[in-house]
């Protein structure tokens, strides 16, 4: 799998960058940054990037790379934490609708269209601003926002797997609804489920990046990608490395997860396996 | 004067055509107004060869690596097509070089209605337009036989049975008089008295016009009724070709006479199996009383029950330990749903079941397993062998255990699976071996009746033979009953002692094999057996003829009249007719 998606053009550079992210994301958790992201270097404010301070100090005197390495960790914790908690309700509720059908089906659905019918960034505003903010909050927020997705990315082809003779075979065994739902649904499903987790942490980073901008997610002082952004936008002509650092860090990072998601795409469907392998 | 004259014809696929080379050196001459039969099993590059002609194998990723294929023209030049460019091969296709397809409902655009999908090669290569292409385009129905032409111009695809559609079809690709058709198993999705009516059309067109045609086939039986020359193929070459009556009565190659002997075919109720006799005061396997199933029809905003499909009607019969009952029919007929009944998949509106150990209402009884039909959909891809063979001991309640295993290696063994095939996935096996797989799934659990719903009809014709040998010689090894559903009158005479030809969801006749095929009572049973194509058929002309099974859907609480039988011998009885 490793191998594919390293033979993959765009798999290269995408899982590369992902793979970079995830050692910048670990360092910044574990505390192993340059210096302390909350020490306030008094002296040394809104310094330019140089050898001690990488890419420039904020206005306390913080370190940029430092603040930027945590804010990384802190935008994974909640993407990921809250593209699992999306994936695997949807898959549940997915599942089970194409299973039951009939009354379940319809209930689950008309939900899910509900939810989708708003803007993602509205939703998980209005779901923040009822429930107050914070990091918790606003995993919640964008797993709730991104469930009804991956709902959809299931049910669809849950049902035309339901149809199929192997399905029908297990039927005629007695296989246990359990046994059928895992085995022959989900493990038939893996490959589209995948692709759609790998684009979902690409968007779950730009919403919390977009709730940390807005001051509903992560709160000062702790960092945190849209959080730094917010800060720089009063000195952005006096100290554009404040901007322009966390900024290129939430670009590339969604570019490095969409290319990942193109290439898993790519490799596993059947029908273009055999042009890539 | 030649038509067509094809030499040393070689094509090739992928990156690299030349290595991967499915057509390996064909040739072969087309007189105008001969029909070339082109046999072979899947894979051995019939397909191919034809699309060459056309060029159409370029679109599918093939190129033509050498030889010739020489075209004379309506004008009388010679075009070579390997040379020709697009622009001209456009202008011949269609003009002068129609095809029909095997799939006819997915040839035709969904959203068109067919008249358009007509016209369209009138306005291409004729210039007609508007009045003028529509009555062309009626006139092309009415040739192809389909009554009240005018109105069907409106119709959409869906609206038309697969019979109808294969007839509009063929009335596109003889819409500009091309001077060669070519056939690509034009009737293999189609039921065997749709197929009749077809291949009737598809002789009295070629006697009417006078063109060439290259017929396309797996079953050599159906080439008897058509071809004048006939060329088998097995993996890219041609191994023999010469005329029909030479082919066949004498044939030369080792494959040939394996295809002709090997193969399955009619022999109206000789080859029935005698292998079996009922004994007197035999408890049976499994019987079956008053099996009804019916599917509401809900109509409009309230889902209000507008009536019922009344799929299978008080369907009854009796199945003893050894005996193989064999359910024939066309699709539509409810045969599947009779078999679904039995195994719990569809619900039964009424009717009951009774096993040797008493009575059952659905599948969970691992007395009772099932075949599917399609091989390749009735294995899940992504699990390993060991598990798909595991999972009805899971699904009864069992552990897999080293016990487990060695019944699994054994049974591999016995329908004629390598051991190691337990560590592999399903995409490694070929589709007989993955038949092979799906039976000794069934045997898992040491079953008394064995469901088999049309399970060698997606298999080619070779392996087929096989795949029912290894089912007739595990019934006798294990003493099963078979129910076996099928279409395939030929299969269905290598396997069964007994048959129930099934019309319009209800049993018509019912006996002996050897009595029921050799001397139908039944009309409809007559005209099933007199449309399953056989060597010994040769150029026999059938009658065209357009009846359509009537509709099922019955209004609401509709109750059929009491069906009277008339007996035709001691285990041979059809249903009195109207």
């Amino acid at each position: 799998m490793l191998r594919a998606i390293f033979s993959h053009p765009s798999g290269r550079i995408g899982g590369a960058i992902v793979l970079l992210y995830v050692v910048i994301a670990l360092l910044g958790l574990f505390d192993l940054t340059p210096h302390d992201p909350l020490q306030q270097y008094r002296i040394d404010r809104l310094k330019a990037p140089s050898a001690v301070y990488w890419m420039g100090t904020d206005l306390f005197g913080r370190d940029v790379a430092s603040r930027l390495m945590k804010g990384v960790g802190q935008s994974f914790l909640v993407g990921i934490s809250a593209v699992a908690i999306a994936s695997v309700a949807g898959t549940v509720l997915g599942l089970t609708a194409a299973w039951f059908g009939k009354l379940w089906d319809g209930l689950v659905m008309r939900v899910m269209d509900v939810l989708l019918a708003f803007p993602a960034i509205l939703l998980a505003l209005l779901i923040i601003a009822i429930a107050g903010p914070g990091t918790w909050t606003s995993v919640a927020a964008i797993a709730i926002v991104y469930t009804p997705i991956f709902t959809r990315v299931v049910r669809g082809p849950a049902l035309s797997i339901k149809s199929r003779e192997f399905v029908d075979a297990a039927r005629t065994f007695g296989s246990s609804k359990t046994y059928i739902l895992t085995r022959h649904l989900l493990l038939n499903l893996v490959a589209p489920l995948t692709v759609q987790v790998t684009l979902a942490l690409a968007w779950s980073l730009l919403t919390e990046a977009g709730l940390s901008f807005l001051g509903l997610g992560t709160q000062p002082p702790a960092s945190s990608l849209g959080l730094m952004l917010a800060d720089s936008r009063n000195l952005m002509e006096k100290a554009p490395w404040l901007l322009i650092f966390p900024a290129i860090a939430i670009m590339i990072s969604i570019l490095g997860f969409n290319l990942l998601g193109d290439a898993l795409r790519d490799i596993l469907d059947p029908k273009t396996r055999s042009r890539t392998a | 004067m030649t038509l067509l004259s094809v030499k040393d014809l070689r094509v090739g696929f992928g990156q690299d055509p030349a290595k991967n080379e499915i057509v390996k050196g064909v040739s072969f001459d087309l007189e105008a107004g001969e029909t070339l039969a082109i046999v072979g099993e899947s894979g051995s590059g019939k397909s191919v060869t034809a699309l060459s002609i056309n060029r159409l194998v370029d679109f599918g990723g093939g190129r033509i690596i050498g030889g010739s294929i020489h075209l004379t023209r309506a004008d009388g030049s010679v075009l070579d097509v390997t040379q020709a460019s697009e622009p001209v091969l456009e202008k011949i296709r269609g003009a002068e070089i129609g095809m029909i397809f095997q799939e006819p409902m997915t040839s035709l655009n969904p959203v068109l209605s067919i008249g358009t999908q007509i016209e369209e090669s009138f306005r291409l290569h004729r210039g007609l337009t508007g009045r003028q292409a529509t009555a062309a385009a009626k006139d092309a129905l009415d040739r192809v036989r389909i009554p009240d032409a005018a109105r069907r111009l409106r119709y959409a695809p869906n609206q038309l049975s697969g019979g109808m559609l294969q007839r509009v079809m063929i009335a596109t690709a003889l819409a500009c008089n091309p001077r060669l058709l070519i056939a690509d198993e034009p009737t293999t999705a189609l039921d065997v008295t749709v197929q009749a009516q077809i291949m009737a059309l598809l002789a009295e067109l070629k006697r009417e016009t006078g063109m060439g045609m290259i017929f396309i086939t797996h079953d050599i039986g159906l080439v008897a009724g058509i071809a004048d020359r006939v060329m088998v193929m097995q993996a890219g070459q041609a191994v023999e070709q010469g005329a029909l009556d030479a082919v066949l009565d004498r044939p030369q190659h080792s494959y040939t006479k394996h295809l002709l002997s090997a193969v399955p075919h009619f022999e109206s109720g000789r080859a029935a199996r005698t292998d079996f006799k009922r004994k007197q005061g035999e408890a049976p396997a499994l019987s079956v009383d008053g099996l009804t199933v019916r599917f509401k029809v809900k109509n409009g905003l309230f889902s209000r029950a507008q009536g019922a499909v009344h799929a299978v009607e008080n369907v009854g019969f009796d199945l003893m330990p050894g005996e193989t009952l064999a359910i024939v029919g066309e699709s539509g007929s409810g045969k599947s749903t009779t078999a679904r009944a039995i195994l719990g998949l569809v619900k039964p509106t009424r009717g009951r079941f009774v096993t040797h150990k008493g009575s059952i209402s659905d599948a969970t009884d691992p007395a009772t397993q099932m075949v599917f039909q399609n091989p390749y959909a009735s294995l899940n891809p992504r699990l390993r062998i060991d598990s798909i063979l595991a999972e009805p001991v899971i699904a009864a309640g069992g552990k897999v255990t080293n016990e487990t295993r060695e019944k699994m290696k054994a049974l591999l063994q016995r329908v004629g699976l390598p051991e190691d095939s337990l560590e592999r996935y399903p995409h490694q096996f070929s589709g007989g071996q993955r038949q092979r797989l799906c039976i000794a799934r069934a045997l898992m659990l040491n079953p008394s009746i064995v469901v088999l719903d049309e399970a060698v009809s997606a298999l080619d014709v070779s392996v087929q033979a096989k795949v029912l040998e290894l089912l007739v010689d595990l019934q006798k090894e294990f003493g099963l009953a078979y129910l076996f559903v099928s279409h395939d009158m030929a299969v269905v005479e290598r396997i069964a002692h007994r048959i129930a030809v099934v019309y319009a969801g209800e049993i018509v006749e019912i006996g002996e094999a050897a009595s029921v095929l050799s001397n139908p009572q039944h009309s409809y049973t007559k005209r099933l057996i007199s449309a399953v194509p056989s060597i010994d058929r040769r150029n026999q002309r059938f009658e065209i003829d357009t009846r359509q099974v009537a509709s099922l859907v019955r209004p609401p609480a509709y109750e059929p009249p009491e069906a009277r039988w008339r007996d035709y011998g001691a285990d041979h009885r059809a249903r009195a007719e109207a």
